[in-house]
């Protein structure tokens, strides 16, 4: 018996040393990906983050600059546009788990409940895919007209006394988060689907038989399993919603401006380039922070 | 000092199947099987791969509802209780330890969930019992297979169920490895105690070795069931009689019955057997011989006395594996038989082409009703096994 213990650890010894010599192949074959990276990544982000700390040229025509260390962008930045920054992470996180509370149960119906049934499953999956086939713009276009005060859900819902007589849903913070939430659903449902597909039932079976009851089995079995999913899947909702600015623009107000709107409107509107920059630096590092964050806190490592 | 914190009150608890039927569709993977395994037996459960084994075990752990029958633990009718409130845990054949999960934790598992004091101590106490202390932080994916069926069956044993489920717990490891693992298994069931041991198996040398009481499954049903010997010494079944070791059978009519020996009339020979040990007194019958009651009887050589004579026929084939040495004779009228003598050194056997007879005494003969089975692959491998006497290499 202890032998027998002895020489099974030996086995799960180190993994043996990569082999050498390809090295050279290797980074022939990473050269395009490379290349691609320095070119629309690297070379981009140096330029943005140059720009950013341009000033302005006194006096000068609109829009025009000149190279400098002018710091004060990302201060003056950060003070005015505060409020826009808050509400961009409010909208995305509130967006990211409605979303997952939406495509969490709709992954796990797909991959799990639907395994033994390959038609419906791909029926399914084609559904979730169908939005991709028309354009974002003209989706979120539709959710105007859904939300508009004469619209028929805003009737039903006054009609059940849902929503107050004289309340309306479009342009409001809510049909810009219904709007985020929708489009970005796939990405969430996705990952979740991709990863619940591999999840294995016998693990689920051990928990039964473990004295774990369904809810249980689900909270410390099945959920667990699933984190790489939602880890994925959250980040690919967070991300593009804290910065998007479509929904904002076509089902908002003013008052629902996000990030991405500042953006887009003192870059293309005022043509003031080192503030859309800064932004646009500080909305990149900010995305980071709270990503890391949370990739760190949800511990996923050794499941990805 | 495992063993304490391990064999809580409770106990072991009879398990019972009623008529228990299943199917999956059209087709029938467990037909009304009925039996009773008493509290605290190593019951093992014996059969080729796909004779139901497997479904039998889901049903006992509630994993699987049975299409007819009932289960009934310790005289409780548990037929479609859930799963987590069945008073049984299973090693499950792929061992289904959770990848997310630390070997203590994983072990940790069942006790954590019915809320149990101690849950840590208890589990690491258990990882001792199997020899896993030091790797109770590891993740089992980073275990060999022979330690992650000690995790597995930890995990279970914890619990202290009144039964527990092994499915195939050793069928992935090697064969030096299995053997240590069949040893460890009785002891740790000797210092459990009480609980209720179900192991399923192909391998009916590990059966024997390992239970109490053996049952023979075959597509769905239990074709006989006893303690090993008796199943080894009297099998009731062409089955039984080739899937637990092997057995020449030999197709003749019942032609007398005097003094409690059958006279059965084969291709012109008088076999004699025991009238109880014949599952059929009259009719068209196989009278079944093991190859190691068999002795070779060189030509002009006297035969031994009260003996079965047969022969003479042609030796087709020797080989030789250590403890003892098969030949396969050709015998006119009867086919081929198969012969096993332990090599005691007394010199060279026969050799091939050589003319020999058979000689068996009529005490180790049986008599049984049904179709010879054709020997298959398995069969082979089953016989090579058990020719060396179930004691083992
Ligand atoms: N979930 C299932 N659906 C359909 N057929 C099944 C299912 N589970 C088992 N079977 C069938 O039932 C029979 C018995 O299977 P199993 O109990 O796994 O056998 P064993 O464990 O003895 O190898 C097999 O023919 C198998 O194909
Ligand atoms: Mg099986």
């Amino acid at each position: 018996m202890t032998a027998a213990l002895t020489s099974a650890t030996a086995e799960a010894g180190a993994p043996p040393p990569p082999p050498r010599g390809s090295s050279r192949i290797a980074w022939l074959l990473l050269t395009p990906g490379l290349a691609y990276l320095v070119l629309f990544f690297v070379a981009p982000v140096a330029v943005l983050l140059l720009t950013s700390l341009y000033e302005r040229v006194p006096d000068g025509p609109v829009g025009a600059t000149r190279p400098a260390l002018r710091w004060e962008n990302y201060t003056d930045a950060l003070v005015t546009y505060a409020p826009q920054f808050g509400r961009s992470f409010l909208y995305a996180f509130i967006a990211t788990v409605l979303a997952l509370a939406i495509g969490y149960p709709l992954a796990y119906v797909i991959a799990v409940r639907c395994r033994n049934r390959p038609l419906l499953q791909g029926l399914l999956l084609v559904l979730v895919i169908a939005p991709f086939f028309t354009s974002f713009i003209l989706r979120t276009i539709a959710w105007k007209q859904i939300l508009a005060d004469e619209s028929l859900v805003v009737a039903v819902l006054k009609t059940i006394s849902l929503l107050p007589d004289d309340a309306r849903l479009t342009a409001t913070p809510t049909a810009v988060v219904a709007g985020l939430t929708y489009n970005f659903l796939p990405f969430m449902t996705l990952p979740i689907y991709a990863n619940l597909e591999r999840l294995d039932l016998r693990l689920i079976e051990a928990g039964e038989d473990l004295y774990a009851n369904p809810a249980e089995t689900f909270r410390r079995v099945t959920l667990p399993l699933s984190m790489p999913g939602i880890v994925a899947g959250s980040l690919l909702t967070f991300i593009p919603a804290a910065g998007d600015y479509v929904n904002s623009a076509l089902l908002g107000t003013a008052s629902t401006a996000m990030i991405g709107n500042v953006i887009d409107s003192r870059f293309f509107r005022v043509v003031d380039y080192p503030t859309a920059a800064a932004l646009s630096v500080l909305l990149m590092a900010a995305i980071l922070l709270l990503v890391a964050a949370y990739v760190r806190r949800s511990g996923t490592d050794d499941l990805l | 000092m495992a063993a304490d914190l391990l064999a809580a009150p409770g106990g072991g608890r009879d398990l019972e199947l009623v008529g228990i039927t299943k199917r999956f569709g059209e087709a029938v993977a467990v037909d009304d099987l009925s039996l009773r395994m008493p509290a605290g037996s190593f019951f093992a459960l014996l059969g080729p791969s796909g004779c139901g084994k497997t479904t039998m075990l889901r049903m006992v752990a509630g994993l699987e509802v049975p299409t007819a029958g009932q289960v009934l633990i310790g005289g409780d009718d548990v037929t479609t209780t859930r799963p987590y409130r069945r008073p049984v845990n299973t090693v499950f054949q792929s061992y289904a330890l959770f990848p997310h999960l630390d070997v203590l934790e994983n072990v940790a598992f069942g006790l954590r969930r019915r809320r149990e004091r101690n849950a840590e101590q208890r589990a690491m106490a258990a990882l001792d019992m199997v020899e896993l202390g030091p790797l109770a932080r590891r993740r089992p994916t980073r275990l060999s297979g022979g330690q992650q069926q000690r995790v597995a069956l930890a995990r279970a044993l914890v619990n202290n169920p009144a039964v527990l489920l092994l499915d195939e717990p050793l069928g992935a490891l090697d064969l030096k490895l299995r053997r240590q693992m069949q040893v460890e298994l009785k002891r740790i069931q000797d210092e459990v105690g009480g609980t209720t041991f179900v192991h399923v198996t192909h391998d009916q040398e590990e059966a024997m070795t390992m239970a109490d009481t053996v049952a023979v499954m075959n597509a769905g049903r239990i074709e006989q069931l006893g303690p090993p010997q008796e199943l080894y010494d009297l099998p009731r079944t062409p089955f039984v009689a080739n899937f637990l070791g092997r057995s020449n059978l030999l197709p003749g009519t019942v032609v007398e019955e005097r003094d409690g020996l059958l006279g059965v009339d084969a291709a012109g020979t008088r076999l004699l057997v025991p009238a109880d040990r014949a599952v059929a007194r009259s009719g068209q019958v196989l009278v079944g011989i093991r190859p190691e009651k068999v002795h070779l009887v060189a030509a002009g050589a006297d035969e031994p006395a009260d003996s079965t004579v047969l022969g003479p026929g042609t030796v087709a084939d020797v080989s030789f594996s250590g403890v003892s040495t098969e030949y396969l004779v050709d015998v006119a009228g009867y086919g081929r038989m198969s012969v096993f003598t332990q090599n005691l050194g007394a010199g060279p056997g026969a050799m091939v082409g050589e003319q020999v007879r058979l000689a068996w005494s009529p005490r180790h003969a049986f008599v049984l009703v049904g179709d010879a089975p054709a020997a298959g692959p398995l069969e082979r491998e089953a016989a090579t096994v058990g020719a060396a006497g179930g004691t083992g290499p």
